[in-house]
This record gives C-alpha cells, sequence and structure tokens, in this order.
C-alpha cells in the first residue's frame, strides 16, 4: 500500500492554489543494480484531481519526473470548503487517492 | 622604460578587471543556487518522512506492542516538543549522555521490545534504522523556530564536550583530515555546498540546526547519525558505529556550539 500524499489548498481571489507532494520511488527503468541487471522501471503513469468530483487536472507522467514527486496548480473558482481530490496510478497499477479542504 | 611601466600597469588594470567578474560570477551562481534551496523549500519531501515518524511514534509496535508515547527524550515521558534543541544530554535511567537517535532506540528497546541490533546493525534507508530517521524528522520538526540550549550542568556532559572537541580535530585517516579541516574556517565549500565553520555558533538552520534533512540528489532523508557517519566517509575514517560515542561526543560538541541557534529542521539539501 502506499504512502499517503500531502495536499495543501488555499483559496485567494477567484482561484485555489494546490500543493501536493507524493510518495513514490519514481524508479526510470534505466538504472542497474549491483550485479549489473536492470531496476525495472516503476513510476507514477497517471495524475488527476477533481473538484467536489468533478475532474479539473488530469496529466501523464513519464519517468523523468523525480522521486517524491511535488505538483502545484491552480484552480480556478475554488472556494474555501471546497474539496480537492487527487489520484495518482502508477505502471504496476498500484493507485492512491488522498481528500483535502481548501483553506 | 616609460613604456615598461606603462604595459605593467595596463596587465594590472586587466587582470583586476578579470578577478572582478569571477567574483561576480560567483555570487551570482551562488544566489541562483539559494534560489533554487528556497523553490525546493515549498513541498519538502521531508514531510512524507514527518508523517512516517509521527505515525511510528503513535502506533503500537514490536513484541511488547506498546507506542513510543512514554519515551523519555529529556523533558518527561512523552514530552515531544523542544527535546531536540535540548539533545544530545544525559539520562540518569542509562547512565549515559544520549543523542536523539540512541536515545530512540533505547526507547525502541525499553518500551516496544525491538532488538537494538536492528538498527545499529541495520543499513541507512531500510528496516528499523530508517523508522529511527523518520522519527528523528518529526520530533526535529517538532522543535523547528526553537533555539539551541543544550545542558552541561551533568560532568559527564561536559567530558563528553571535551572528547567532541579533541574528535573535532583529530587528524587522521589516509587524507590525513580532521573535521576542522573543512569545518574549521569561514567561507570553505566544497563545489557549490558552503560549509559552515562549526567551532562557534554557525547561524540559525545552519550546521547541527539543519539535521535531519531531505536529500534532493538521492531521495533520501539524513539524520544527523548518517551525516556524521557520511563526513567520516569521506575523510576516508573507518565509520563510526551507530550511535557510537564517538558520533554523540561531537554532537554535544556541535549541539553546545550552536547555542542560540535556531533549528530549521527538516531542511532540504542539493
Amino acid at each position: 500500500m502506499a504512502d499517503p500524499m500531502r495536499i495543501r489548498a488555499q483559496a485567494a481571489g477567484d482561484k485555489a492554489t494546490v500543493r501536493v507532494l507524493m510518495s513514490h520511488e519514481m524508479e526510470s527503468g534505466q538504472r542497474k543494480d549491483a550485479s549489473g541487471k536492470l531496476v525495472p522501471a516503476w513510476h507514477i503513469s497517471d495524475v488527476t484531481a477533481s473538484l467536489n468530483g468533478k475532474p479539473v487536472f488530469s496529466c501523464e507522467w513519464g519517468p523523468a519526473v523525480s522521486k517524491n514527486p511535488f505538483l502545484q496548480f491552480n484552480v480556478k473558482g475554488a472556494k474555501a470548503g471546497d474539496k480537492v481530490s487527487v489520484t495518482w496510478k502508477d505502471n504496476k497499477g498500484d493507485t492512491r487517492t488522498d481528500e483535502a479542504t481548501v483553506s | 622604460m616609460p613604456i615598461k611601466k606603462l604595459s605593467f600597469t595596463a596587465i594590472a588594470v586587466g587582470v583586476m578587471a578579470l578577478s572582478g567578474a569571477a567574483l561576480a560570477q560567483e555570487k551570482t551562481s551562488i544566489q541562483a543556487i539559494e534560489e533554487y534551496r528556497e523553490m525546493l523549500q515549498d513541498g519538502n519531501p521531508a514531510e512524507l518522512f514527518e508523517a512516517k515518524g509521527e505515525e511510528l511514534w503513535k502506533k503500537p509496535r514490536g513484541p511488547k506492542n506498546a507506542s513510543l508515547e512514554k519515551c523519555d527524550l529529556g523533558k518527561g515521558p512523552g514530552v515531544v516538543k523542544g527535546a531536540f534543541v535540548e539533545l544530545p544530554r544525559y539520562f540518569k535511567d542509562t547512565g549515559k549522555v544520549q543523542d536523539l537517535e540512541s536515545r530512540l532506540v533505547t526507547c525502541m528497546s525499553t518500551l516496544q521490545g525491538i532488538d537494538p541490533k536492528e538498527v545499529v546493525n541495520g543499513q541507512w534507508g531500510r528496516g528499523e534504522r530508517a523508522n529511527t530517521t523518520a522519527l528523528a524528522t518529526w520530533i526535529g520538526a517538532q522543535s523547528k523556530g526553537m533555539a539551541f540550549n543544550l545542558p552541561q550542568s551533568n560532568p559527564q556532559e561536559r567530558t563528553m564536550y571535551e572528547v567532541g572537541k579533541r574528535l573535532f580535530f583529530q587528524r587522521g585517516g589516509a587524507h590525513d583530515f580532521a573535521c576542522a579541516s573543512c569545518h574549521g574556517e569561514e567561507g570553505k565549500r566544497i563545489r557549490l555546498q558552503d560549509l559552515p565553520l562549526l567551532t562557534k555558533a554557525p547561524g540559525d538552520g545552519v550546521g547541527f540546526a539543519a539535521w535531519p534533512a531531505y536529500r534532493v540528489s538521492n531521495g533520501q532523508m539524513w539524520s544527523m547519525q548518517h551525516r556524521l557517519n557520511d563526513c567520516y566517509r569521506q575523510q576516508r575514517f573507518p565509520e563510526p558505529d551507530f550511535a557510537s560515542d564517538v558520533t554523540v561526543a561531537l554532537g554535544v560538541y556541535l549541539g553546545v556550539n550552536a547555542k542560540g541557534n535556531k533549528s530549521a529542521v527538516p531542511t532540504i539539501k542539493r
């Protein structure tokens, strides 16, 4: 089971800034282990976010994204009290969803 | 003769202009690194380790199925806030001066029944040693912004300070290095990393007040024990045992020197 994300969402004016910290190894698939064997790629492949259940953000990630990635984006029209939910899915099929309230 | 003099002046001016340019270049690259660090500070993955540490503190674990909430870090059982900035210190129950991590090993052993060997003989970033690092990260974070004030009232604490001081200046290893070779002078650096002067208070959030820290380049959370171990490795000394008296004594020396400096733990490094 994947470790939880840290999500912070702060409203300012007519938008909210969402900051997400994800816990993931993000193995690129290019590295070799001590015995010279290739370490298989293991990284987040899809990230989606929704505001009060309505999708507002989606992206596809590859092996170039760092370990324990940090993501920041703005959502138009989000107000304090709204629920922001973020989901990631990795190339091994593991997934994690966390939710935060806009403050 | 006048011609010769003139050309000499021209060269001198040329040299001055060059060194001026180099100085400006250095400043901007250090500034750029500072900006990069600032950008990273927002969203420091150390938070993930803090969350893990908090859970490890509160969750019943080990053969005795107990939490660490009764662990005495020096300010009474279960008191976490402010404990970090007063460690290492003398503990009556063990009769020893202990740093945060060696104290955690004691608590994990007495309260939870976890064999200290699992941490001491373990590997960095694995198993119970990784758990100790996460715990140290969370405990350290509870004293963020507080000033270091290590106790020196016990004779053992003063002895450890003296031992730490001698270790700091002790040269040895294949490169004939001491801690003081890198940290005994103002303005030294390795590549673009500024090296703090550790024989006096180096400033808020610098040196002893900066670890545990998350290292972006390898994605690892490093505790003070890990930091000291790697300093010795870089000096080509034999690596000290985890939580050994050598590492605790150095911790006392650095911690007492950092008196009044505010903790910025957990920080983020390149």
